[in-house]
């Protein structure tokens, strides 16, 4: 049983363990209390006026303590009783009966005012969408790769089939590193174009069968506005092997279309130019928003132009050409491979009508995809 | 490009409705992007890929729908009468620039408007008509696909057509009226010492069509596709004939495109047909091709029988001939090995593959069927992927929103966020911003600033990217991750009054993302590079690696842009930190016997660490000690100036026994002993 002992000294460690020790056996006691004796009983012995331990700390602490150290001494009194009465009086409250009713009226919240939240970071709608993408894929059994940012003309270009001074070199204008004038073409040191070179590094690395999926950021010289920008994201995905078909290459697209935009979505496939794919298509999914209708609320549909269907990626089968730069038999290996925009699917995913919004990090634009 | 589905069906005898034709051009890959206009007006507005320069004309298209419908292709075949069978001398000098050059001149014509019928068909690509002359050379490239031109005939000097490179600064007047500089590297038509016009690009403003021409000569060439574009390109010009010859013409129409021209204009003009000339200097078309219909099955998946595989490629011109049995397919299979004659128009078909998309594209894409390969193999995970993912979860967790910033920075953000040497581009998109970003920094205050711009001034935000650095000759690509703490700490409550962020708020963060790595002890050490505030900030040490910095962003530079609140900042080098091992979880025995906490209030001098005061006592080597923590920190009031009081918590549990008191006052004396080792002191 705690009892208030007399202090050695009163210096501020002495008064602390002091404090402490007493503070433990308030806690303890007042823990301790289960019904209304008890309590009366614990009130009495630490708040009684005559004898009780608040009565013992002023005549055995204060009143013993020396002049300078009475200041300091008085004030620690002064806490401790403070804190002897709160725990006195929950113990009341915890006890109470007779109260229970008044007692919990008291402590009614408005449970209409906003909880309390703890920020949770947002996930950028960009990275969110090529996550998902990926998702997809890696279910089919496809792995990541990545490639570098800045690559050679040969790994952009030339290995992809587009010979020097080929027109389709002018569909994507590329920006290029300084000072690599004196270089051979195929040296030369640009920002790649497309997420395509990194099928280049993967088959360079590997025999078949090859199956990746390719996220990463892009560059093309394109003035930014609404609708472009210089800088995007890509998920490009390559498969490789014995006896892989155009049939596998829809059939494999017409999957990830129904996991990645509903299972209802249907595909369709039409004829395209890459020099890297050959034959080229391109896919389009049915109209999400109008179900394919193009007509949406007796209006035209603005989601596909209500033409019912959206152009979602860009595919083929390898070039011939492509295996020969990595050195794959083409007459024993067929495969496949496709890219799509990261920042289109989620443009039309989210309705978003302004690209740079995804690279200004506007928090109030963040926030909407909480 | 623009198609009149009317004028296709003077060539095809097409039985579907005009909407219906769009649907199916565009499922053969020859794309109507949409459709104008209705009945006989109708016009389908193309969008041809840049191979197929062969369907961009009305006679190309038209031998598509022949394969897509299996209906006959009418031949065009101008009339012409006898001509004088003199030979208009022509002399190609640059046998790999120029393969052929057929002219014929045409005498004694009259210059007039065109018929009515022309002139509407000009006005499907908004060519206006011009005389009957030049029209009829637009005419036959919207007909045909050949570029023609034609020369005032006496205006051009010794009537003679030598082609050749142009000399260094020769110049010509091109037909719009622009004075063109020239280089050994451009092809010039010329005649007697003067270009006249620009191979394959433009004629000559000079010797052009006027109402006073008699006499003309109409030019009907091939040009090698490089020279073209490369000059095209040079001189910043693009068109109708640039465009087509830039992607291969066709070699063995120049007489046919010639001929028709000169049929147009004999009907429109009068005047006779006089001297002719095909000179041909190199034949550039590709030989026969060996193509194993076997190879079909294996590429599409589909079995198309050999009748269908050749009934396409023989609508689309292609020339077979059976050779045998495929020896690559199975004997049960009916393949056949064939020679196959390419087209002189299909510059783009060289290969089998070309042939096999070829009958894909006729057969339907969405006629074969839909299947899922078989695959062998597993899913191999990249070293960097599970430690990427973890940070990011934890980051979006700590409350940071995730963003993305632009790749390039300006050469004073380069140089003050990074000693890396920064990579410069050739062709920036904007003078003030050069470079590749070396730091995540620059970015990052630039999204803060377009929050504060915005009215938003609590801010949490992070970036995962990759920052550039080295020299042209090798870029180096770094992973990096950034984030940054300004204004109120978001705990939403009407309870509580938020605070703002401060040194330690950020510290944590950066702690608990260092604590999903196997990292032994991380060193804080002040101060970090100079645009952090000197007194606010630490880099982070790993070893003796430095992983990244944290701290204030220097007042200085919030100042110069304007912030008016401290912003917290950090950035981590991810490849140096994910060359460490992610922590594993480890499962250690708990203890049945109590633990017993101590607290030491300290008075010590303002210039002693915290951490210099944990090692000593963690130095004691006591191993019941637990754990020491910094409980509560003062200075001033009764602490006197030059010292700081602190309140440790020292917690002691043993995994033998309970504790006794006099086992904890012995540890107690050594913990005081190692503080007054420091000059420090147990406060009294
Ligand atoms: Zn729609």
């Amino acid at each position: 049983m705690y009892s208030v002992s007399k202090l050695a000294d009163f210096s501020p460690a002495a008064l602390d363990s002091a404090a402490r020790e007493l503070k433990s056996a308030l806690e303890d006691e007042a823990a301790a209390v289960s019904g209304e004796g008890e309590w009366k009983a614990l009130r009495d012995r630490w708040m009684a006026r005559k004898n009780g331990i608040l009565t013992q700390l002023n005549d055995q602490w204060l009143k013993a303590a020396p002049a300078p150290a009475k200041r300091d001494v008085g004030q620690r009194v002064n806490e401790l009783k403070k804190l002897v009465e709160e725990h006195i009086d929950s113990a009341s409250a915890r006890i109470s009966t007779s109260g229970t009713a008044s007692r919990l009226e008291q402590e009614r919240v408005d449970v209409t005012l906003p909880g309390t939240r703890r920020k949770i970071g947002i996930e950028h709608p960009l990275v969110r969408t090529m996550n998902e993408i990926i998702a997809v894929f890696k279910a089919m059994g496809y792995s990541v790769a990545e490639g570098p940012e800045v690559e050679t003309d040969y790994y952009n270009f030339e290995s992809l089939n587009f010979p020097p001074n080929h027109p389709a070199r002018d569909t994507q204008d590329t920006l290029i590193i300084s000072g690599q004038q004196g270089k051979p073409l195929r040296e030369r040191l640009l920002l790649r174009t497309h997420t395509s070179p990194v099928q280049i590094r993967t088959m360079e690395k590997q025999p078949p069968p090859v199956r990746v999926v390719v996220p990463g950021r892009v560059h093309r010289a394109d003035t930014a506005d609404a609708t472009h920008s210089p800088i995007f994201h890509q998920v490009e995905g390559l498969a490789v092997d014995s006896n892989i078909t155009f049939c596998d290459l829809k059939g494999t697209l017409d999957q990830a279309a129904k996991a990645m935009f509903g299972s209802s979505v249907r595909t369709r496939f039409y004829p395209s130019f890459f020099p890297f794919t050959e034959p080229s298509a391109d896919m389009q999914i049915s109209c999400f928003k109008c179900g394919g209708s193009g007509r949406l609320d007796g209006a035209k549909c603005g989601m596909c132009k209500a033409s019912g269907w959206i152009e979602i990626l860009g595919s083929g089968m390898v070039d011939p050409n492509v295996y020969g730069f990595v050195g794959y038999d083409a007459k024993k290996y067929s495969g496949f491979a496709f890219g799509m925009g990261v920042e289109r699917i989620a443009i039309l995913k989210y309705g978003i009508d302004d690209i740079q919004l995804f690279y200004q990090g506007d928090v109030r634009f963040l926030e909407q995809f909480a | 490009m623009r198609i009149s589905p009317n004028w296709l069906r003077e060539f095809v005898d097409i039985t579907v409705e005009d909407s219906r034709l769009a649907e199916d051009l565009t499922h053969a890959g020859i794309a109507v992007e949409s459709i104008v206009g209705s009945g006989e007006k109708t016009i389908f507005e193309m969008e041809i890929t840049t191979n197929r320069v062969d369907a961009m004309n009305h006679y190309g298209v038209a031998r598509e729908c022949s394969a897509i419908y299996d209906i006959n292709l009418k031949p065009i075949t101008p009339k012409l009468a006898q001509g004088n069978t003199q030979q208009f001398p022509v002399e190609i000098r640059e046998p790999e620039l120029c393969g052929r050059y057929t002219a014929r001149a045409i005498r004694d014509i009259r210059i007039e408007k065109s018929p009515r019928y022309i002139a509407e068909r000009l006005l499907i690509e908004d060519h206006h008509a011009i005389n009957n002359v030049a029209d009829a050379t637009n005419y036959t490239l919207m007909e045909l696909g050949h570029p023609t031109h034609a020369f005032d005939l006496d205006r051009l000097e010794g009537g003679k057509i030598v082609v050749r490179r142009a000399k260094a600064g020769e110049k010509l007047k091109t037909l719009d009226g622009v004075q063109r500089e020239l280089t050994p590297d451009d092809l010039v038509i010329a005649a007697a010492a003067r270009p006249v016009g620009l191979a394959g690009i433009m004629g000559g403003y000079d010797t052009m069509i006027t109402a006073d021409t008699h006499n003309v000569l109409i030019e009907s060439a091939w040009f090698d596709p490089a020279t073209v574009r490369r000059t095209a390109r040079r001189l910043g010009m693009h068109t109708d004939a640039s465009h087509r010859f830039e992607r291969g013409a066709d070699w063995a129409a120049t007489t046919l495109a010639c001929d028709r021209v000169a049929e147009l204009v004999l009907a429109t003009g009068g005047g006779k047909l006089a001297e002719y000339q095909d000179c041909i200097a190199r034949n550039p078309t590709h030989g026969p091709i060996q193509f194993d219909s076997g190879e079909v099955r294996r590429i599409l998946g589909l079995d198309i029988p050999d009748s269908e595989v050749s009934r396409i490629l023989r609508r689309l011109g292609f020339g077979l001939e059976r050779k045998g049995r495929s020896t690559s397919s199975p004997p049960s299979s009916s393949a056949e090995v064939y020679k196959v004659e390419i087209p002189t128009w299909r510059t783009d078909v060289e290969r089998e593959i070309d042939l096999i998309e070829e009958v894909a594209r006729i057969h339907g894409f969405n006629n074969f069927a839909n299947t899922l390969p078989s695959f062998s193999g597993a899913v191999v995970e990249q070293p960097h992927e599970r430690p990427q993912q973890k940070l990011r979860a934890r980051l979006l967790a700590l409350g940071y929103d995730e963003a993305i910033s632009p790749t390039f920075i300006s050469n004073s953000d380069s140089q003050r966020f990074s000693s890396a040497q920064a990579i410069a581009l050739e062709n920036p998109l904007s003078d003030e911003t050069p470079l590749m970003r070396n730091s995540l920094l620059p970015g990052m205050l630039d999204m803060i600033a377009c929050n504060f711009n915005r009215g938003t001034s609590d801010i949490r935000l992070f970036e995962l990217g990759n920052v550039f650095d080295g020299t042209t000759q090798e870029v180096n690509q770094h992973r990096h991750a950034c984030f940054s703490a300004t204004g109120l700490l978001d705990v939403f409550s009407v309870m509580q009054t938020p605070r703002s962020s401060d040194f330690f708020d950020v510290k944590g963060d950066a702690e608990n993302l260092l604590a999903l790595f196997a990292i032994e002890s991380v060193d804080f050490v002040a101060p970090a590079s100079n645009y952090f505030h000197p007194g606010r900030s630490a880099k982070i040490s790993v070893g003796r690696n430095v992983v990244g910095e944290l701290g204030q962003l220097h007042p200085d530079i919030a100042a110069e842009r304007k912030f008016k609140q401290d912003v917290w900042l950090a950035w981590l080098d991810l490849d140096r930190l994910y060359s460490v091992p992610l922590r594993e979880p480890r499962y250690e025995r708990l203890s049945r016997y109590p633990s017993i906490e101590r607290d030491f209030s300290l008075l010590l001098d303002a210039g002693m660490s915290y951490e210099r005061l944990r090692q000593a006592i963690a130095a004691l080597g006591i191993p019941e000690l637990r754990s020491i923590e910094a409980h509560e920190l003062f200075r001033g009031g009764a602490v006197p100036e030059g010292k700081y009081s602190l309140l440790l918590r020292l917690t002691f549990q043993s995994w033998e026994r309970t504790l006794r008191d006099d086992d904890v006052a012995g540890w107690s004396q050594q913990v005081i002993a190692a503080v007054n080792s420091l000059g420090g002191s147990l406060r009294v």
